[in-house]
């Protein structure tokens, strides 16, 4: 029952292996940077989840209130969470881009192919 | 201002890089690339200095004290990186090879320069900052910045190899990111100095083993030791040479302080090879990489991937002097480093003239170019034989310390099979040589001009003098191996 | 795929006036939430996006010509630069200042709680002006491609 408990790191695993999963295993260069997104956001949610304080609030002082005893949530692994996402926004670009272009010069985007088109080049 | 070097000589070239897209003209562009690369370098010439005379610094960003802020902390490694990479970018990016095999129209050159300026501050970002995320943002801007450089090279296959690095790229830095996650959680800072003290008391714990785990094949992917190491041959075959020489000298260089670092300032030696016996894993894979790099180098047409591939085996002899975790072997390591920048650089250039002038990076192209480029061959040849590690060039220093550290443990066989490797690199280093100087002439050429073989020489010339006056060299890379075994530095 | 091409967006009224009504508003939203970014969630991120997603809008309905007459490449590749330098502008103008590189506090002569405000304000502006205009470059630059 204990290995229940922690069930959001259980999702994480998941979504972790279902992205590598798909990388590994689609031939289609889009696909693959999909599989990519998934395995990025599944860390993503690794570190949302750990900065979660049960019964913990948005981490702003109030003005009126005291701040002494109130609970909150740690604002750190969110906030480096802002960066990770920019960097997986930016790398995604960067691979579209590519897949593109592979389209492009190759006239496809299929892995086995693009293979098979290097190899008798080379 | 001199108390903000550490700081300024990340934020130069990274605020260089959008200055680069106002100016716009190609050769402006170019001479503000060179004078920022050349401004850094002169700023870790002075860190480096200050290190060693004066210890470590610490800068804390935005006046944010360390643990809580991000803190950049300089001691005798990072400065002898930041050297190595700083002089690495000085002498590339004013070649007049810089250009040589791109495929840009006139009207985005500038991009390219851009691009080159951003990977730079990302490589001098990973070896200052004390912050372990902060390393990743700048493993981060590094790997996309070498995508997109790669990608640009003449030939299609380079945009199918810098996609596939993109994806091996991705999952290396995923991964340091879920390490750094894991150590995060357990220790509740990202502080390398803080982590290093809270740690010790919680080795025991599976989280920290994971987090440790994922840092390690995560900056193993990065710097591609061997069995992690597909990406790249293709990447630095299918880049513009000049591209492939700045980052076989430089990114790797990173990746590997990278490793040292995580192993030897956060975990200690002590947790690594004692508890772990890490170097019964990296041991093997250092020495298949040796033998198997040179050994596929030898069997390759084109000269980049044969550069590319006795890089991996250069890897190899690096990772040797980590897993021997004793002052001798990391010196051999570290002063490997700079050596193998130097080597793998000027190599690089030199195969950029010869892009230059017959448009072609295939081993035959260098048919009879002994006599039609004097100058370029002259220094692929003693690029070669420090490769080898010939007495008087650097190659034989960095191994020359390795073998005395392996010596040191008792590893003899580990000795004798540095030196048998050796022997593989005179068998395609020797084969350059005679097709460049025995073999006919198939291209009518002339040398290429003073600007693009005088920075090869710079480098080459470089191993040259590091292969007699060691001074700097070695001094440097024995206080970075001291202080990363925790004596002062 | 039909051989008769489809209608383009531009014809369609109800996308037309819908589209005419929506972007201005857009606008203003992301400006809010560029300037509230001081006092709650928001920043210049989140801004930056929803400014471009405007821009974005426009360019699928009125066609990605007219989005580059309104906003054309040069202006587009010259602000991603201008925001990156807005933002190390200001951590170089706290150097001279006599602070650390991003130490806002320096900025203001009396207080060091309104120079905070004010290097934080600059940055978000900076930030703002940069992804809104790097998700544009690239929205030019996957559109703007033939087809094959």
């Amino acid at each position: 029952m204990e290995a229940l408990g922690v069930w959001n790191y259980w999702v994480v695993v998941l979504l972790m292996m279902i992205g590598l999963y798909t990388v590994i295993a689609r031939d289609h260069l889009v696909k693959k940077l999909i599989g990519l997104g998934v395995f990025q956001v599944s860390v993503i949610m690794f570190y949302v989840s750990m900065g979660k304080v049960t019964g913990g609030t948005a981490p702003i002082i109030p003005d009126e209130v005291p701040a002494e005893g109130i609970l909150y949530s740690n604002p750190l692994p969110h906030v480096l969470m802002l960066t990770a996402i920019v960097v997986g926004v930016a790398t995604l670009a960067v691979g579209l881009a590519l897949v593109v272009r592979i389209r492009e010069a190759y006239g496809t985007a299929e892995e086995d192919e693009l293979q098979r088109m290097n190899g008798a080049q080379s | 201002m001199s108390e903000h070097l550490s700081a300024l000589i990340v934020v130069l070239p990274l605020l260089a890089a959008p200055v680069c897209l106002l100016l716009r003209h190609t050769a402006m562009v170019r001479a503000w690339t060179s004078i920022v690369a050349w401004a850094c370098m002169i700023m870790a010439w002075t860190l480096l200095e200050r290190v060693q005379t004066g210890g470590a610094i610490s800068y804390s960003m935005g006046g944010w004290d360390p643990p809580l802020g991000i803190e950049y902390r300089l001691d005798a490694l990072n400065a002898y990186l930041l050297v190595i990479v700083t002089t690495i970018a000085a002498v590339v990016f004013p070649s007049g090879t810089i250009l040589t095999g791109t495929a840009l129209p006139e009207g985005k050159r500038h991009l390219y320069f851009a691009a080159l300026l951003l990977c730079l501050a990302g490589l001098l970002g990973i070896s200052s900052t004390g912050d372990l995320f902060n390393v990743f943002v700048f493993v981060e801007i590094t790997s996309l910045s070498s995508y997109t450089l790669i990608s640009l090279g003449k030939d299609r296959r380079a945009l199918t190899a810098a996609f596939s690095y993109l994806v091996m790229g991705t999952i290396g830095g995923t991964f340091l990111l879920l390490g750094i996650g894991f150590l995060y959680q357990v220790t509740g800072t990202l502080n390398m100095q803080d982590l290093a003290l809270r740690l010790p008391e919680l080795l025991e714990s599976r989280t920290v083993l994971a987090g440790f785990a994922f840092l390690m094949v995560g900056g193993s992917i990065k710097l591609a030791v061997f069995p992690l190491h597909q990406w790249l041959p293709n990447a630095y075959t299918q880049a513009p040479p000049a591209v492939s020489a700045f980052i076989a000298a430089t990114a790797t260089k990173v990746s590997y302080y990278l490793l040292a670092r995580v192993i030897f300032t956060i975990f200690g030696a002590a947790f690594v090879f004692d508890a772990l016996h890490l170097h019964w894993l990296m041991l093997p894979m250092a020495l298949a990489a040796m033998f198997a790099g040179s050994f596929a180098a030898v069997f390759q047409t084109d000269l980049k991937r044969l550069l590319a591939y006795s890089s991996i085996a250069q890897i190899g002899y690096m990772v040797l002097g980590l897993s021997m975790a004793s002052e001798a072997g990391l010196t051999g390591g570290i002063v490997h480093l700079f050596n193998h920048a130097l080597m793998k650089g000027g190599l690089f250039l030199a195969v950029a003239s010869v892009v230059m002038r017959t448009g072609s990076s295939s081993v035959n192209a260098i048919s009879g170019l002994g006599r039609k480029m004097p100058i370029t061959m002259a220094a692929m040849v003693i690029g070669g034989l420090s490769l080898i590690g010939v007495p008087g060039t650097a190659g034989f220093v960095s191994k020359w310390y390795l073998v005395v550290g392996a010596l040191e443990h008792g590893w003899y066989s580990v000795a004798v099979l540095i030196l048998l490797s050796s022997l593989i690199a005179v068998v395609y280093v020797w084969r350059l040589v005679e097709i460049a100087f025995f073999g006919e002439a198939t291209h009518d050429v002339c040398e290429v001009p003073w600007n693009s073989w005088l920075p090869t020489w710079i480098l080459i010339g470089g191993t040259l003098v590091f292969g007699l006056w060691t001074d700097v060299t070695v001094g440097g890379a024995s206080s970075a191996a001291r202080a990363l075994l925790g004596g002062t530095p | 795929m039909s051989s008769k091409p489809p209608m383009r967006m531009r014809e369609k009224v109800l996308l037309r006036v819908a589209s005419r009504v929506f972007i201005p508003l857009i606008l203003l939203f992301a400006l809010y939430v560029q300037f509230h970014g001081d006092f709650g969630p928001g920043g210049g991120f989140q801004a930056g996006v929803i400014f471009a997603a405007g821009f974005v809008l426009f360019g699928l309905i009125f066609g990605l010509e007219t989005l580059q007459q309104v906003v054309p490449w040069s202006i587009v590749e010259r602000s991603v630069a201008l925001g990156l330098l807005i933002f190390g502008g200001v951590g170089v103008a706290c150097l001279l200042r006599g602070g650390r590189f991003l130490d806002y506090g320096v900025l203001d002569h009396h207080s060091s709680m309104h120079g905070q405000h004010l290097g934080i304000l600059i940055i978000e502006l900076g930030v703002g002006l940069t992804v809104a205009a790097t998700m544009l470059a690239i929205f030019y630059a996957m559109a703007g491609r033939e087809r094959t």
